[in-house]
């Protein structure tokens, strides 16, 4: 018998014991298919303006730094402004994303905007998010084309822009967002949820910002 | 490593005295305690998760048979490969037999316990393929030859002067003069270091903190950023979990989650949160060519319908063991198993048999705050116990224990008895106590007086006490007159 045969017939016998197969095949499929919410906290079930405050705060508390824009023509504008804030040398790397390569970078001509993944020789990249979460003030960040995985993690400086009206209360609420893009049951390659810079407590327990990720994560909000 | 769980006693008494060590150690209270709290305070839901949490895992269970096949399914149909290993010695073989396919010298590693469990490293060493751990704890240990001394945080008991020279006898190529004396020069040194290895290892090897049966997904949590760059930049991404990782659908992990982070370092969310489900797609500029699962049962199976059944509920957050008034005495190496502090004390029986790790369940005051701070809800001391009882049935007990229970338990069984010599022996105990109260040695109860006093019994006893308590119950006015 194969070790998987060997490892599901010993749960099987355990499991099955009671002798209602069909009841337990049925909870199954009413789990996956019904994907009950559980409890959900108060804290991020806010109205719209609250909410978003909620997220920049928490944002915040976990290391981010914050700017607002009104328009997505802005973010080129607020991109320079952070570069030259911390001394960084006039270069970005961003991916596909149609919202970020209409992002007013012509009137940045001294910025060189460089396109597709991150070789590690990026000191900063600028990503567009799925979502906001303001529960724990999360970005929602999905693989792919738009938005390279290796952005995230290789340059010093993370920039990630998120659409104001794409900051929900939750998790759960990007479960639902995920399932309306990709259908039930289908997840990106890989999507990471980011709070704040990285971080290490390795080193006697002392929290020290900048591990092997990001050093600074700074978040730009559209309205 | 090693299993040395039956030098548990010996290796407390050295712990005892490592003053370095002690030091070290206080980092546990300081770094973890306060800040559990202050996490689980700030969210008024944090007990009714965690009583989701607990029945979550426990439909799981009951089921897992089942999800297990939805599972692999889902993994399959995007492109990953699923692999079944019985035990460590299948699951390595699977996945050296991977490293060598894919044409590896050199494998990065996230952080992950269950790789531990398998003896993982020296394996792939052994066979000619060198593990590179990426978690700056982690790489802390492999540089100096050790294991974990804790599941969270595996290089609790250094302190940064024992780091310092580590990277000066490892990091030969940097200047010697360098400044290494703040923790963050030793981050950056170390994050230096290992960037560039991100880009040399054609495998990257990851835990899992759950397997998601509705997605077919993984996924890591993480606060350095180290198991993301070697998932996302290797060739070939491995992640070893074991069955008991498995919840039914995202909500659920979005119930633990809330749980996870906050039990193990007060944090509401950890940094970085990854789902991953199956290899790089059509259009993807970057992410795994290969993703593959080795699933492992290493002894799981057969907890289920046991007694220990629900330690497989365990999300591997630490906090009973940074709760642990005897974890944070002797440290995790003590233990001399691959998990610490209670939930190892219960876990390394289950996966090793009671005949060598019998001191675990009894390294315990059964002060219950394991219990108290588990997020999962695991019935910590009551399994010692049960561990205890299994012990004693199969004669493993010391002989002064089995002897010192059964003469107790003849005069527990006899009421009478038990009530006249404690009325003759509570008074002579007392006495015998000295002006100080207390004993400085017993016979048959040496080991227990060398690092304590026992305080002499004083007053009336129990029995009496309680006696006369009832009687002022059924008449108060008694107090008064008193």
């Amino acid at each position: 018998m194969s070790a998987r045969d060997s490892i599901l017939a010993r749960i099987r016998k355990v499991n099955a014991s009671g002798g209602d197969e069909e009841g337990r095949r049925q909870a199954v499929s009413a789990r996956l298919s019904g994907s009950p919410r559980g409890i959900m906290p108060k804290r991020g079930q806010l109205a719209d303006t609250e909410r978003r405050e909620l997220f920049q705060a928490m944002a915040q508390t976990f290391g981010a730094t914050i700017a607002e824009v009104g328009d997505y023509a802005d973010v080129a504008g607020a991109v320079s402004t952070y570069l030259r804030e911390h001394n960084l040398p006039a270069s970005i790397r961003i991916g596909d994303d149609a919202r970020l390569k209409n992002a007013g970078w012509d009137g940045e001509r001294t910025l060189d905007v460089l396109h597709g993944a991150s070789d590690g020789n990026d000191l900063v990249a600028v990503s567009h998010a799925l979502a906001g979460i303001a529960e724990t003030g999360t970005v929602a960040l999905p693989s792919g084309a738009d938005n390279p995985t290796t952005l995230n993690f290789l340059p010093d400086h993370h920039i990630v822009v998120v659409k104001a009206a794409d900051i929900e209360g939750d998790l759960e609420s990007i479960w639902d967002r995920l399932r309306g893009a990709l259908g039930k049951g289908q997840m990106p390659r890989a999507l990471n949820l980011v709070t704040g810079p990285s971080r290490s407590g390795d080193i006697e327990q002392k929290i020290l910002l900048g591990a092997h990720g990001p050093r600074a994560l700074h978040l730009i909000i559209v309205d | 490593m090693e299993l040395t769980s039956d030098r548990f006693k010996e290796h407390a008494q050295k712990a005892l005295l490592d003053a370095q060590l002690q030091r070290a150690l206080g980092n546990v209270e300081k770094g973890f305690i306060g800040k559990r709290q202050m996490a689980a305070d700030a969210l008024p839901e944090f007990d009714a998760i965690r009583d989701n949490a607990r029945d979550i895992k426990n439909h799981t269970l009951a089921h897992l048979d089942l999800y297990l096949e939805a599972y692999e399914k889902k993994v399959t149909e995007a492109g990953g490969i699923v692999h079944w290993a019985e035990n460590a010695e299948q699951a390595r073989a699977i996945v050296l037999d991977i490293c060598r396919k894919a044409g590896t010298r050199t494998v990065n590693k996230g952080k992950s316990m269950i790789t531990e469990e398998i003896g993982l490293n020296d394996y792939l060493a052994e066979n000619g393929v060198t593990p590179v751990e990426t978690d700056l704890g982690e790489y802390i240990i492999q540089l100096r030859g050790e294991h974990p001394s804790h599941i969270i945080a595996p290089a609790v008991h250094l302190n940064k002067e024992q780091v310092e020279s580590d990277f000066r006898r490892v990091h030969t190529h940097l200047e010697a003069a360098r400044d290494l004396s703040e923790p963050a020069a030793l981050l950056s040194e170390a994050r230096q270091v290992l960037r560039q290895k991100y880009f040399e290892a054609k495998v990257g090897i990851t835990g899992a903190n759950f397997l998601i049966a509705e997605t077919g997904s993984s996924v890591i949590v993480t606060n350095e950023g180290n198991g993301d760059l070697t998932q996302t930049l290797a060739d070939v991404h491995v992640v070893v979990a074991s069955i008991e990782k498995m919840v039914p659908t995202l909500e659920d992990t979005a119930q633990i989650l809330r749980l996870l982070a906050r039990s193990a370092t007060g944090q509401d969310m950890s940094c970085y949160t990854t789902y991953s489900t199956g290899p790089r797609r059509k259009g993807d500029p970057d992410g795994p060519k290969e993703y593959h699962v080795v699933l492992l049962d290493n002894g799981r199976s057969s907890m289920l319908g046991t007694e220990y059944q629900e330690m497989l509920r365990c999300i591997r957050c630490g906090a009973c063991m940074n709760h642990c008034p005897v974890y944070q005495s002797v440290g995790g190496h003590a233990y001399g198993s691959v998990y610490p502090g209670p939930m190892g004390a219960v876990l390394t029986p289950s996966l090793n048999g009671i005949e060598k790790t019998g001191q675990l369940p009894n390294a315990s005051t059964f002060c219950g705050r394991c219990e108290a701070v588990c997020p999962m809800r695991i019935p910590l001391p009551k399994m010692m116990r049960h561990w205890r009882e299994r012990e004693f049935e199969r004669h493993l007990t010391p002989t002064t224990a089995r002897y010192g229970l059964k003469f107790w338990a003849f005069f527990a069984k006899r009421p009478k008895l038990y009530r006249i010599a404690a009325s003759f022996g509570i008074p002579a105990l007392s006495v015998l106590g000295g002006t100080k109260h207390r004993f400085r040695s017993l016979p048959f109860a040496g080991g227990w007086t060398r690092h304590r006093d026992l305080p002499a019994p004083q007053g009336r006893t129990f029995q009496q006490q309680w006696q006369q308590r009832e009687a002022l119950k059924q008449n108060p006015s008694q107090e008064r007159a008193a």
